[in-house]
């Protein structure tokens, strides 16, 4: 099947074999290798974190004032040592494991409640829409970040009040993509024959409209995904996220800040840590976003 | 033959919003109080031009869109009410669209495309999907090579056949068909054309047959209808209506298709200037501002559709005698 | 005997144009021939997926250099398109070469007036200075007929309706009296009414200013309207050319039969089958070697899928590319 779009309408004769939308889409992605790349390191990622007592050479907790801020390449400690004398290797597999976390989960709640909210304002239309979007829209008037700070400080630092306040400040961006998607389906053709057809406003969602919004929604989420980790990055490095002596990428960042003077190569690892998997998030996003646009 | 749907009096208009306080700024009159009926077993062609209100109308008579005035009846019964609730009439009336593409879910298959009106009344899943590959047979698709297919696989036409497969489904009584062939190449348009007359008569339907292209109403309809900017200008049956049509308008339309005769080239354009906006539409008849024999009495009274004739209709000055247009007198009863 | 011969307006041989992508190459059109003299207008009726407007866009130059394999050669007005390089094709669009669409806005910037657009056409090609180029573009309104011209100059695109737009297409297309229009199927999203106002336009424009017209079109009346010879094109090739009125009375390739019995629907009875031409266009991907027709046609031989046929003439103008149509055939097919 061709993918690239041509200047004149082609008819096209059924062949053999048929693939669904998301197998079209699978296969696609298969040939991007950029996209490939990064979803591989992103699985690295998540294996090393899901595995990080496997992987993790030394406990990332272990102190030792003597061996504080090695260099990178020290006998015995690959990436160095932190401040306190903490295997930074160590410190950042296991670290893998608290910021992913922080980076993913909250992007999921807030795509499962994005997507409903927005589903329905943008179905139900009239004064249902009106309350929601302009609910989203007294949230979108914070920049994130203040948002995110702001919550946090009512919240308390910690795990899980990080986690709800950052789903807080997703669910406004992803609600609104999700209600523009919606009403640009809802004024297709075959969402009106199936009203013809007699069904009723939750069937028509659950069949016809769901099915063609999840995506477009679902790649926008990925792309938040990077973001998030940056936001809860920064709240940690503000003290608002996780605690010490949690091995946090952002908590890192933060205190070994004052490292910079001594030991900028270890310093500076966290930070590269999350770089990394920011821009895998954004690229593979991107790819899914290419994969996904194909001209009908 | 009685009626099979009778439209009355129905009215449509679409409020525009704009300025501060999103107020309605002005309004599309996109159907003002139109009646009309379709027998049972005849092929009803609609002709006009854009903003002549004939998708309007296909939706009001599906009750796709509520409207703002009148009512309809289905077979003798007034629908909404409770002797034709609306689920009722889906079941009665079904509509093809005119993009077949868009009128197709791209994320399910065919059969699950055609056995979704009869799920969502009831039937049960296999037997519905049964009924799918009964129908893409009917109009001629093989149903093995074509189930599982996706709406992005098929030509246009193939499309356009599914979509009559899935207004079928329901087993309707009456079919309305909006621009169904419009998007289609002319040779492709000529089969469908075909199936659709093979399938009126298998499952005896009733046709509402929307179109612009004069050709293709001629040859489907029975009697026809022509529309212009939310009224009715003129209905007659086909050959009548071809032959001697009573409207300006109708004649204008007529004139307007391009010969198909190279010696005999159309040398002027018998109407001049665009169809007008149905937001403002021009007092008294809509039509005066284009038409030929326009009067002062066009500009005063509205031209009320009017019979001429045992089987004709026509909303003109000129037909009705006593109306006060010059020529009023001339046309014979 | 000594005088040159005068080369004709355009002059295209064998053209052929495949577009390559990661799947497949897409035959768009297969070895299409044609020559036009000044003020000749040529009809190219075909349906989608048959190459037409493709090959008015080659002519144009205007498709993706990269993913575009083009062959054969192009000439206009004495030059080589194919070998024009960026700045020859800034010259020659526009002022040898303009171009009209089937939808209007695609050739309009939204965001300036008609006039400011017309105007910036003739003020690059002719160098004329703005006041000069405003009161060309009122002309060129004028001369197209749109009511209230002058009000209509600071007008944008959206303000106007669907038959004035077109008009003002037109206009822009014309400002710089080019040799040759190309119309690729301008009236097909217009009404009736207003469609044979705009046909009417343009065979005016035409004889007034001498142009060449090469107008596609899916609608047999359209290409009767306007026309003066006609060629049908399937698959990517010419399969029929001929003088309107020879082809229209006489049509000798099945496909051509089909495709009028498809248009003159009055003709058919009431109640009667039309003649449809079974099974739908060829994937352009994958064409089947010698005629493209072939799958589709009712008095297909053995002969036919080998060879593509060659031209065979019918009559004094009027060319077939049919084996039933070749000497000797005649009986044996029907």
């Amino acid at each position: 099947m061709s993918a690239i779009p041509t200047p004149l309408a082609v008819e096209a004769v059924p062949i053999a074999a048929s693939r669904g939308y998301w197998a079209t889409v699978f296969a696609r992605v298969r040939r991007d290798k950029l996209t490939v790349i990064c979803a591989l390191i992103l699985l690295a990622l998540v294996i090393l974190a899901i595995f990080a007592p496997w992987f993790s050479p030394q406990d990332p907790l272990a102190t030792s004032m003597l061996k504080r801020l090695a260099p990178v390449g020290s006998p015995g400690n690959l990436l160095g040592t932190d401040e306190l004398g903490r295997d930074l290797l160590s410190r950042l597999i296991w670290g893998g494991r608290l910021s992913l976390f922080i980076g993913i989960l909250p992007v999921v709640n807030a795509f499962l409640i994005g997507t409903l909210l927005g589903v329905t304002a943008g179905f139900a239309g009239g004064k249902v829409n009106t309350a929601i979007m302009r609910t989203m829209d007294v949230f979108f008037a914070f920049p994130s970040v203040l948002l995110a700070i702001a919550i946090s400080g009512v919240l308390g630092a910690g795990l899980f009040n990080s986690i709800v306040s950052l789903t807080i400040v997703f669910v406004p961006p992803i609600t609104r993509v999700a209600e523009s998607v919606t009403t640009q389906v809802r004024n297709l053709d075959y969402v009106e024959a199936a009203r013809a057809s007699g069904a009723d406003a939750l069937t028509i969602v659950r069949v016809h409209v769901l099915g063609n919004v999840l995506g477009p929604v679902f790649i926008y989420a990925t792309s938040l995904m990077s973001v998030c980790m940056i936001l809860a990055s920064g709240l940690s490095f503000l003290g608002l996220g996780t605690k010490p002596p949690s091995p946090e990428w952002g908590l890192m960042l933060n205190t070994l800040r004052t490292a910079i003077y001594t030991n900028p190569l270890v310093a500076a690892l966290p930070g590269a840590m999350i770089f990394i998997t920011s821009i895998c998030f954004n690229l593979m996003s991107d790819g899914l976003r290419q994969a996904m646009d194909i001209k009908q | 033959m009685s009626a099979l749907l009778e439209v009355l009096q129905l009215r449509k208009h679409f409020p525009i919003r704009g300025g501060l306080l999103n107020r309605q700024t002005a309004t599309v009159r996109a159907v003002d109080d139109i009646s009309f009926t379709v027998e049972a077993g005849e092929t009803l062609g609609v002709v006009g031009e854009s903003g002549c209100g004939k998708s309007t109308t296909a939706r009001l008579a599906m009750h796709l869109i509520t409207p703002d005035e009148g009512t309809i009846v289905f077979d003798g019964r007034t629908v909404g009410s409770s002797q034709m609730p609306l689920r009722d009439l889906r079941r009665q009336m079904q509509m093809v669209f005119q993009d077949s593409f868009a009128s197709l879910n791209p994320r399910l298959t065919i059969e699950e495309s055609i056995a979704f009106g009869p799920q969502v009344h009831g039937t049960p899943k296999a037997e519905a999907r049964e009924r799918a590959r009964d129908l893409l047979a009917k109009v001629g698709l093989n149903p093995a090579q074509f189930i599982r297919r996706y709406p992005h696989e098929l030509s246009g036409g193939q499309r356009q056949r599914v979509n009559i497969a899935r207004a079928l489904a329901l087993r309707p009584r009456l079919v309305i068909l909006d621009e169904s062939v419009s998007a289609l190449d002319k040779s492709v348009q000529a089969q469908v054309l075909n199936l659709l007359a093979d399938l009126k008569e298998e499952f005896g339907l009733t046709y509402l047959f929307i179109s612009h292209d004069l050709h293709v109403v001629q040859y489907m309809s029975d009697r026809v209808m022509v529309m212009y900017l939310g009224r009715i200008a003129e209905v007659g049956p086909v050959r009548a209506l071809y032959e001697n049509p009573l409207h300006p308008y109708t004649r204008g339309l007529l004139s307007a298709m391009p010969s198909l005769d190279p010696d005999k080239r159309t040398s002027a354009a018998p109407l001049i200037g665009d169809p007008p906006n149905p937001i403002n539409p021009p007092s008294g008849c809509r039509f005066r501002t284009r038409c030929p024999h326009a009067e002062a009495v066009c500009a005063e009274k509205e031209p009320v559709l009017a019979a001429v004739g045992t089987e004709r209709l026509a909303a003109c000055h000129m037909v009705v005698a006593g109306s006060g247009h010059s020529k009023a007198a001339e046309v014979a009863a | 005997m000594n005088t040159p011969i005068k080369e004709s307006l355009v002059e295209v041989r064998d053209l052929t144009v495949r577009f390559e992508n990661n799947d497949a190459a897409i035959h768009a059109v297969n070895g299409v021939s044609f020559s036009l003299e000044r003020g000749e207008v040529l009809g190219i009726l075909g349906e989608s997926g048959s190459g037409k407007s493709v090959t008015l866009k080659t002519l144009m130059r205007l498709l993706p250099a990269r993913k575009t394999k083009l062959g054969g050669s192009m000439r206009v007005a004495g030059q080589d398109v194919m070998a024009m390089d960026a700045r020859a094709l800034t010259a020659y669009r526009g002022k040898v070469v303009s171009m009209i669409f089937q939808e209007p806005m695609l050739a309009f910037d939204p965001v300036f007036t008609i006039g400011q657009q017309i105007g910036e056409a003739v003020i690059k090609h002719e160098g004329l200075s703005k006041a000069e180029a405003r009161k060309r573009a009122l002309q060129m309104l004028e001369r197209v007929q749109i009511p209230s011209a002058a009000r209509r100059l600071d007008a944008y695109p959206h303000e106007l309706s669907g038959g004035m737009r077109q008009r003002a297409m037109i206009a822009l297309a014309l400002a710089c009296k080019p040799a040759l229009l190309l119309a690729d199927e301008p009236t097909t999203a217009l009404d009736a009414t207003v469609q044979i106002q705009i046909l009417l336009l343009l065979r005016e424009l035409q004889k007034e200013l001498g142009m060449a017209v090469i107008f596609v079109t899916h609608d047999v009346g359209v290409a009767v309207e306007v026309s003066d010879r006609i060629a049908v094109m399937y698959a990517g090739r010419f399969i029929e050319t001929g003088d309107i009125g020879a082809l229209i009375r006489n049509p000798r390739h099945p496909y051509t039969q089909g495709l009028l019995a498809a248009n003159v629907l009055p003709g058919t009875a009431r109640g009667g089958r039309i003649e449809a031409i079974p099974g739908s266009p060829p994937n352009l991907a994958s064409l089947p070697p010698g005629c493209a027709f072939a799958p589709r046609c009712r008095h297909v031989q053995e002969r036919c899928r080998v060879t593509f046929p060659v031209a065979t003439p019918v009559g004094a103008a009027h060319t077939v590319h049919c084996i039933l149509s070749e000497a000797g055939a005649l009986s044996a097919a029907l």
